[in-house]
């Protein structure tokens, strides 16, 4: 396997320690949960998606563990501007908060919270199973650039990731670029389902929710393949990632970076993992494979 | 990690216990340690952290929406449960069980493995006292109600005072987080707050560890993965006994 050389790194306006980001919604709704995915090895961290207004989530099961994967409904929960406080205590660190409104103003509102409190923004136009937010946003190329421009135009690094429900997710890549995005995160859950057939009822409170985990990295990287043709700002490779070969696949793909969600329910320390096994001293530049399967 | 689907159970028997509490018995047996906790699926309505009163039972206290159509549940109605889920309690030697009001119920297993030697017990009445049989068949025990009705007249912590703390290797407590605060700010005056073993209580979305609504302050500690069963020494200087989390990750005090 391919070793990679150790180090900070820069992708899309933003400092990182190393390739791996924490993915949003995990561990990500405290400030000291983040901080110990940090202090484990990440060398960034994104923060649950924040909103407009405090939000309970859906009713639940909210989660179910299954063959290969996960599949989530939590209805975005969040306790909206209080969060500001939360990551008061990480100032400085490699923090990355995800956001979310439904429409470019209520962006813009929340993104004004957080400006210069945090490294970036990560605008959430991609969540399957919210109505009114996520992926209903972030199907419209039109809406996307228009939401994008209203965060990117306060000055502050982001970016944006996309659904994997749509079916041509380059457009949908190449209006976050027109809409000044730093970079473009890709991808969110896939929509799915299962039904409990003792109780003959769908398992989430929900119905349906987003599938993640390993099932769905064929996706990821196929997505992160069609968004490399079609753009040229840097793409944050997410989805299924559990191994360091599975990060270099990205890499090979197209990703600058990536983002792991799901590994952590088989083990907390997966970042620390994956960076023993990815870096070495004698290891080469990430540049010489970024995108290198597309020769 | 392997399919965690919920299983779906049948009730097969509902006990009154007290007023306010119900034993829910199924039809399925689940291998767990004492202290472990499953996600009851409520059909319809929601899906919340029970401990496992016994390998095949949950006992449950009224409290809101989840726990009241539970409460409206009959024998023959089904539940789904997933689990068993977190570390449960881990004792060796002598055992001091404290338990307060529903949190008797995870301490139930521990009584039943005969690893509990003396339990002291609270309640508000002696209407609400939980367990009391089966824990004085296997165990010492003593009771406290806060109106006097039954044992000593006060909290379940001013028994402590009756026992010798250095008789005991290991301290189990589970009930209201300001009982279990009190209870170890006595073993933190008696400098043995590492032999304490806390239950403690939080808002639990998935269980599993992924999800961050039930991580603690100040290490980001998951109460559904790295507990819910925490030692005193950990608890020390954190958020346990000052404020909790709501379902939208805002804080409480509690
Ligand atoms: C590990 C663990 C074990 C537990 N074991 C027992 C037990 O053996 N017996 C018992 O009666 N209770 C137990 N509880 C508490 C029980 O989960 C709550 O009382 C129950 O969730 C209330 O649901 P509700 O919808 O009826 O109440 P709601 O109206 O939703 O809320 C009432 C209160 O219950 C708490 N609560 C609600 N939902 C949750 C949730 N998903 N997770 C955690 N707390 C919640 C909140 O503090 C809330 O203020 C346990 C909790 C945990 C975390
Ligand atoms: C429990 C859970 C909660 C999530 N919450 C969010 C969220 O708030 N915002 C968001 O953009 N993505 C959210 N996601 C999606 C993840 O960030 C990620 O895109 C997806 O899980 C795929 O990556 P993975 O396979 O590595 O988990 C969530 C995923 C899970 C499993
Ligand atoms: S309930 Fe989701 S992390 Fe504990």
């Amino acid at each position: 396997m391919v070793a990679l050389y150790p180090g900070p790194i820069e992708v899309g306006g933003i400092r990182l320690r190393n390739h791996l980001l924490l993915a949003a919604g995990i561990l990500g709704t405290t400030g000291a949960s983040l901080a110990r995915i940090l202090a484990n090895g990440a060398g960034g961290v994104v923060t649950k998606s924040i909103g407009p207004s405090p939000k309970e989530g859906h009713p639940g099961p909210c989660l179910v563990v299954v063959d290969g994967g996960i599949i989530n409904a939590m209805g975005l929960p969040n306790p909206s501007a209080a969060f500001v406080e939360e990551l008061a205590a990480l100032q400085s660190e490699p923090v990355i908060v995800s956001i979310f409104g439904g429409t470019p103003e209520e962006f813009r509102t929340v993104a004004g919270w957080f400006a210069g409190k945090a490294s970036g923004l990560e605008l959430n136009l991609s969540c399957p199973h919210a109505e009114g937010y996520g992926a209903a946003i972030g199907s419209d190329p039109a809406l996307v650039e228009e939401c994008t421009r209203a965060v990117a135009s306060l000055g502050v690094p982001t970016w944006v990731k996309l659904t994997p429900n749509v079916a041509n997710i380059a457009e949908i890549g190449a209006a976050a670029e027109r809409g000044g995005a730093d970079a473009i995160v890709a991808i969110n859950t896939v929509k799915a389902m299962r039904i409990s057939t003792a109780l003959r009822r769908p398992v989430l409170g929900n119905r349906f929710g987003g599938l993640s985990g390993k099932a769905i990295f064929p996706v990821a990287v196929r997505c992160v393949y069609d968004l490399y043709e079609a753009c040229s700002i840097p793409i944050v490779g997410c989805g299924g990632i559990s191994t360091a070969d599975n990060v270099v696949e990205m890499m090979m793909a197209g990703a600058s970076a990536v983002e792991i969600g799901s590994a952590v329910v088989d083990d907390i320390g997966i970042f620390a993992a994956i960076v023993n096994d990815l870096y070495n001293p004698d290891g080469i530049d990430a540049d010489e494979i970024v995108g290198c399967a597309h020769a | 990690m392997h399919e965690q689907m919920p299983a779906g159970v049948m009730i097969t028997e509902i006990v009154e216990e007290t007023p306010s509490i119900r034993t829910f018995v199924f039809d399925r047996k689940i291998a767990a340690r004492p202290g472990q906790f499953v996600m009851v699926w409520v059909p319809g309505v929601d899906e919340i952290p029970m401990g496992l009163s016994s390998p095949s039972s949950i006992t449950v206290q009224k409290v809101g929406d989840a726990t009241a159509a539970l409460f409206a549940m009959h024998e023959g109605d089904r539940i789904g449960i997933r689990g068993p889920y977190g570390n449960g309690f881990s004792v060796s030697g002598r055992t001091l069980a404290i338990g307060g009001g529903v949190g008797a119920s995870p301490l139930l297993p521990l009584v039943a493995a005969g690893q509990v030697d003396t339990f002291l017990l609270g309640a508000r009445t002696a209407s609400e006292l939980l367990f009391t049989d089966r824990i004085r068949g296997a165990a010492a025990l003593m009771i406290a109600t806060d109106d006097g009705t039954a044992g000593h007249h006060g909290f379940v912590t001013e028994l402590i005072s009756r026992v010798d703390l250095a008789d005991f290797d290991h301290i189990c407590i589970c009930g209201p987080e300001v009982m279990m605060a009190a209870v170890l700010a006595i073993l933190d005056r008696e400098g043995c707050t590492e032999r304490g073993q806390f239950s403690i209580n939080r808002y639990m979305k998935c269980g599993v560890g992924l999800c961050g609504s039930c991580c603690t302050d100040p290490h980001g500690l998951r109460v559904c993965r790295d507990g819910p069963v925490f030692s005193g020494d950990v608890l020390l200087d954190s958020e346990f006994g000052h404020y909790a989390r709501d379902a939208s990750g805002s804080r409480r005090r509690v």
